[in-house]
């Protein structure tokens, strides 16, 4: 056992129990980020920051909102819009980040793509990331059903009923998830939980097993460089001009901190002048299981996958199979890019001219996944769904030519 | 040259963003809700007909032809019947009249009692099959101009009387005359505003209309608006933001122009009242509008304290790692 001694102050008393600056040292100042970076490289920490929003406000909205089909809709509406304290800026606060999130998650992953940021002992980070996506997804979901509004509800009836064409068990799945026959009651106490408690939990633990997954590969720079990291901290400690790298604390939470401070600008611009993006007016009417809303239609962050959907309009099982597909394929893309070249893709042609038809595919996909399907909307569709099968297709075929001579 | 690889970076990213916004919001919505013409107050479509006629005769014309059916309680011609029963009579609760001379537009009210059907565009709920309740009132244009011409010249008064004698004012002006504040005739003058607002509201929608988050229920039960209409009313709580400020007003203004075969019938208001019935419904659906956009200034202009700090911390810092 350890030998204690009188503390000479609060953290010398704590160190001698926790081993706090051990503690402080690894997470923090004696953990290595490369010095060749720019924005992009934090928006991890502002993701870390949204999501420390999301738990804040929600905590401060379960106060008061009611999982109860026959509740619901008022305990939002009117008990937390008009009559709590600032319930309204906890409301917007958490649907805005919720949207808002998505905007980095999709930044975040694009960045990793463009710098190849999951391949040469980093396939952990972005399989991690992509199951953090996945769960993202989820805790969207489920907590969209929450307010109970004509959106909630038809958002919930669509989406589940996708479930009900899986083969054989189908049907019964989907009574199995809704606990009914349509989304009711049941359905939403389920999925009441699964918002405030078992997803949470898991994107916390995800979170933490995601961060460890840096550790050992390091976080990628911009120009691909392998940094011998033992070989810079010596440099780092006789002139932190000469090294590569930086601590994380404080050098480079400085910088996002500044990044995240910028951001939050904008936070507040759309949380109080321009919300509608994130808080569907339709869903401001209470959900009616009589009335079909004229146009139903996901967030914009499930827009892209939910065109390829419908991208086959005249195949309803062919675009189930590759919106299934598109929802997983980008676990596979460490497996996919069979170069092992680590460059920003300005410096692999090939591989930047896919980068740049993805984005613009993701894009048209998602645009067109709002509007009606209907006479040159689902040519455009279905021309943009073939698109990003392609590029899944094509994509090692392009990396095997680049690792047979195309780029250094 | 690092700085401005940052600017580069941050004007491609933001490009692609408003691209993307612009494609899932303001596109995608200018889809969903063409644009229609702007609202019309002067109803177009219907005829010009005379309405300043001669108040004194039109006080005896309405009472001949008007008040079979309908109140006018401030005159001393009150309801015939209780709603239950008028409910049964006529499918529907009619209106008092007291103040349609304030909320209503001259030339629509003797449109209306000219041809009801017509003029509040519910042709393809009522006609030969389904007779609307109220039947067109056999009288002269110049009789009409002075009926019109009554109502008008006692509307105003009334909703006015109506704001000052109804509970939830005298229960409010107490208050602030307890109270006793500096900004006292400022309070009132709010509080006198605000209840006209959902006085004009009550005579103009409350016979099919809830506004449950403001405890004001509607005359006419949900099996009976049905069987009417062919259609539930719905609340109008939330209606603000489910709606918008200006879908709401070109719907009131003419339902049919917005949604074809809507149970709505057009109701007529004057610009004055639809302004009056809309920041009311905005007062209680949108509650926190003033305290949101002070809110936003303060969030705003702390955030920008926050990142010229955390810019010149950040300075700092790298100013040993360069």
């Amino acid at each position: 056992m350890a030998e204690f001694k009188k503390a000479d102050g609060f953290v010398d008393w704590l160190d001698q129990r926790l081993a706090v600056k051990t503690l402080a040292k690894v997470l923090m100042t004696e953990y290595w980020i490369p010095k060749n970076i720019n924005w992009l490289w934090a928006m991890g920490v502002v993701l870390t920051t949204l999501f420390c929003v999301l738990v804040v406000s929600g905590i401060f909205l379960l106060m008061y909102y009611k999982p109860d089909t026959a509740l619901a809709f008022d305990s939002v509406n009117k008990t937390i819009m008009q009559e709590v304290e600032f319930g309204w800026l906890w409301r917007h606060l958490h649907a805005v980040s919720a949207s808002l999130i998505f905007l980095i998650i999709y930044i975040h992953m694009l960045v990793g793509i463009y710098y190849g940021s999951y391949k040469r002992g980093r396939e952990m980070i972005w399989i991690t990331g992509m199951l953090l996506f996945v769960l993202f997804s989820a805790e969207a979901f489920s907590g969209y059903m929450l307010p109970w509004g004509q959106m909630s509800y038809w958002a919930a009836k669509v989406i589940t009923d996708l479930f009900s064409k899986v083969p054989l068990i189908g049907p019964d799945l989907v009574i199995w998830i809704r606990g009914n026959f349509i989304p009711a009651d049941a359905t939403l106490t389920r999925f009441f939980m699964l918002h405030v408690f078992l997803l949470p939990l898991a994107i916390m633990l995800l979170i933490v097993t995601h961060f460890y997954s840096l550790r050992m590969p390091h976080v990628n720079n911009q120009e691909g460089e392998e940094i011998d990291f033992e070989k810079e901290v010596e440099v780092y400690k006789q002139d932190k001009k000469k090294a590569k790298i930086v601590a994380f604390w404080p050098d480079f939470l400085s910088k996002d901190i500044f990044v995240i401070c910028t951001f939050m600008i904008l936070v507040a611009y759309l949380v109080c002048f321009n919300y509608g993006f994130a808080m569907d007016p339709i869903n401001f009417d209470p959900a009616d299981t009589l009335k079909t809303p004229a146009h139903i239609y996901p967030e914009w962050y499930f827009l892209w996958s939910y065109e390829i959907l419908r991208g086959f309009y005249m195949s309803e099982s062919l675009g189930l199979i590759f919106f299934g597909v598109a929802q997983v394929i980008f676990f596979a893309l460490p497996f996919l890019d069979r170069s092992p070249v680590v460059a920003p893709a300005h410096k692999r042609p090939l591989f930047f001219l896919w980068f740049f038809i993805l984005i613009v595919d993701l894009i048209v996909l998602t645009i067109f996944g709002k509007l009606p399907p209907e006479g040159i909307n689902n040519y455009i569709g279905f021309a943009a769904a073939i698109v990003f099968i392609l590029l899944i297709v094509t994509l090692p075929i392009i990396t095997r030519l680049e690792k047979s001579g195309g780029a250094k | 040259m690092s700085a401005l690889r940052e600017l580069k970076i941050l004007v491609i990213v933001a490009v692609a963003v408003l691209v993307l916004y612009w494609g899932v919001e303001p596109l995608a919505h200018s889809i969903f809700h063409p644009k229609t013409a702007p609202v019309d107050y002067a109803f177009s479509d219907l005829e010009k007909l005379q309405v300043n006629g001669n108040a004194e005769n039109g006080k005896v014309l309405a009472s001949t032809y008007c008040i079979a059916c309908h109140s006018i309680e401030k005159e001393g011609f009150p309801t015939a019947m209780d709603n239950e029963t008028a409910l049964a009579a006529y499918g529907v609760v009619p209106p008092d009249l007291s103040s349609i001379g304030a909320i209503y537009d001259a030339n629509f009210l003797a449109n209306l009692i000219k041809d009801p059907v017509k003029a509040l565009k519910l042709g393809h709920k009522f006609g030969e099959d389904k007779f609307y309740p109220m039947t067109p009132t056999p009288v002269s244009d110049e009789e009409l101009a002075d009926i019109v011409a009554y109502f008008v010249s006692i509307g105003e008064k009334h909703l006015e009387s109506q704001v000052l004698e109804s509970d939830e004012y005298k229960t409010k002006l107490d208050a602030i005359n307890k109270a006793n504040l500096a900004n006292k005739d400022i309070e009132i003058a709010t509080l006198k505003e605000h209840l006209t607002n959902k006085e004009t509201f009550k005579e103009a929608c409350v016979r099919c209309h809830s506004m449950k988050y403001d405890n004001v229920f509607a005359l006419t039960p949900d099996v009976n608006m049905l069987n009417y209409m062919g259609a539930k009313a719905p609340d109008l709580s939330m209606m603000i933001r489910s709606r918008g400020e200006e879908r709401l007003h070109k719907f009131i203004n003419d339902p049919q122009k917005m949604l074809v075969n809507a149970s709505m019938p057009r109701v007529g208001l004057n610009e004055v009242s639809q302004n009056r019935i809309v920041k009311y419904i905005e007062s209680v659906g949108d509650s926190k509008k003033e305290q949101r956009i002070f809110v936003g200034k303060v969030l705003i202009g702390f955030m920008i304290i926050m990142a010229i700090l955390a810019y010149l911390w950040k300075r700092k810092v790298w100013s040993r790692l360069h």
